[in-house]
């Protein structure tokens, strides 16, 4: 790992501040990806931008119709939530291990946009709030590639908020040796409206299956999904799976998450 | 070069690190305590688990500078004295180990299990045991000395109250 000046800011507005003064600075959250990175000298920031001494940013808040997530809540914080909905808090009690739960955000989970992370796609299907210190992000505008966001230079997202469903669920297939989402599909009924959302699949990464969507607008129920298409092109195809199967996992979670939200 | 000062088993410490450094490498190399293993250094292995703010963590996979105040208990720590802590004692009385080298991540990792589980299910014990590697036991012993700590340490617990 190449050195790097550390800052343990306790404001966001101080995180800004030192991000700006870096010629090359970066933000850990929770640092399990980056630090994995740094090692491998994949990355080598000049200066390193901890957010774990800004205590606004930790924390689970019900307001009513939805829930908010502070972007340092640890996965097992969520995990453990009697507020966080049942869907969203058994997806983040089931992300990587038990110690990476202890250490790892839903706010660093979120700006890394990892293709195989789960938080994106419960963003996405639960069509969730991405809140910065600058403005407030629909989950839709939010996620625009493998590994790219909307967030610009300086930004930094400050909570996540989930409208809470009448039914949710995410189903994942993972990968047997590294265990991330192989396909990850989150399937979510909120205001009467259906939202489906796959990771670990597409190439340009989290998305939605719009056509899994209408076909369970009209009948929500596993077998709909077997008339609805997913299109085989624009998938992603590896040395762990091919696009094709892939393809046909989409379906099997999709039903799945169905069959336990019912 | 900053320096980091924190509380490791009980006991204040300080040092001088660069900002790289990791707390796994702090623990080993400036405090002597060896106990903590670096087996991937990847953040899979789960050789390098202690305990910071009550939690169990990588810590290979954090820096020095990221536990600056934080109480941290390594495999060190964990014994009363000459007396064995239950998790240790259960690991040797079940034959949980063979090789030894990812015991003392198993039994940090396993010790906040049953933090959070007092009583946990063998398919609990599998799943929360998931970022430890064991090549050696084939982790049947290593689930039942999880298990025999448990009802060990829930005995305890009820004889307190």
């Amino acid at each position: 790992m190449h050195d790097f000046q550390y800052h343990k800011p306790s404001s966001v507005a101080d995180a800004v501040a030192a991000l700006g003064s870096g010629e090359d600075a970066t933000l850990v959250a929770g640092g399990m990806t980056l630090i994995p990175t740094l090692k491998q000298r994949l990355a080598a920031p000049s200066d390193l931008v901890d957010l774990s001494g800004v205590a606004d940013l930790v924390g689970v808040r019900d307001k009513g119709d939805h829930v908010e997530i502070g972007a340092m809540t640890t996965h097992a914080a969520v995990a453990a939530s009697p507020d966080v909905p049942g869907c969203l808090a058994e997806l983040a009690g089931n992300i990587g291990d038990a110690q990476v739960r202890n250490r790892g955000t839903i706010g660093g989970s979120v700006a890394n946009n990892d293709p195989t992370a789960c938080y994106p796609s419960a963003c996405l299907a639960l069509n969730a709030t991405i809140v910065t210190n600058s403005r407030e992000i629909a989950a839709d505008d939010y996620f625009t590639g493998m590994f790219e966001t909307a967030l610009e230079e300086g930004e930094i997202i400050t909570a996540i908020r989930f409208p809470k469903p009448e039914a949710g669920k995410y189903m994942k297939f993972e990968n047997p040796a590294s265990r991330y989402a192989l396909v990850g599909v989150f399937v979510a009924k909120t205001g009467g409206q259906v939202r489906v959302a796959v990771t670990g699949a597409g190439q340009d990464g989290v998305f939605r299956a719009t056509d899994i969507e209408s076909a369970l607008s009209s009948n929500f129920s596993p077998d709909a999904v077997d008339s609805s298409t997913i299109d085989v092109d624009g998938l992603n195809g590896d040395i762990h799976a091919s696009a094709e199967y892939r393809q046909h996992l989409i379906g099997v979670m999709a039903k799945r998450a169905v069959a336990a939200c019912a | 070069m900053p320096s980091v000062t924190m509380t490791v088993n009980g006991k204040q410490v300080s040092g001088d690190v660069e900002g790289r450094t990791l707390l796994s490498t702090f623990i080993r190399e400036n405090l002597d305590l060896t106990g903590t293993h670096i087996g991937c250094d990847t953040s899979q292995c789960g050789a390098c688990v202690v305990h910071v703010d009550g939690r169990s963590i990588k810590s290979c996979t954090l820096l020095a500078v990221q536990a600056e105040g934080a109480d941290v208990v390594t495999i060190e720590g964990l014994a009363d004295g000459e007396e064995l802590h239950p998790m240790q004692e259960a690991f040797r009385d079940c034959h949980g180990l063979q090789c030894g080298f990812c015991t003392p991540g198993m039994v940090m990792s396993a010790v906040d299990l049953l933090n959070v589980n007092p009583d946990p299910s063998d398919h609990e014990i599998r799943e929360w045991l998931e970022g430890n590697i064991c090549r050696c036991t084939g982790y049947h012993n290593i689930v039942k000395a999880v298990k025999q700590a448990a009802q060990t340490m829930r005995g305890q617990a009820a004889a307190a109250e």
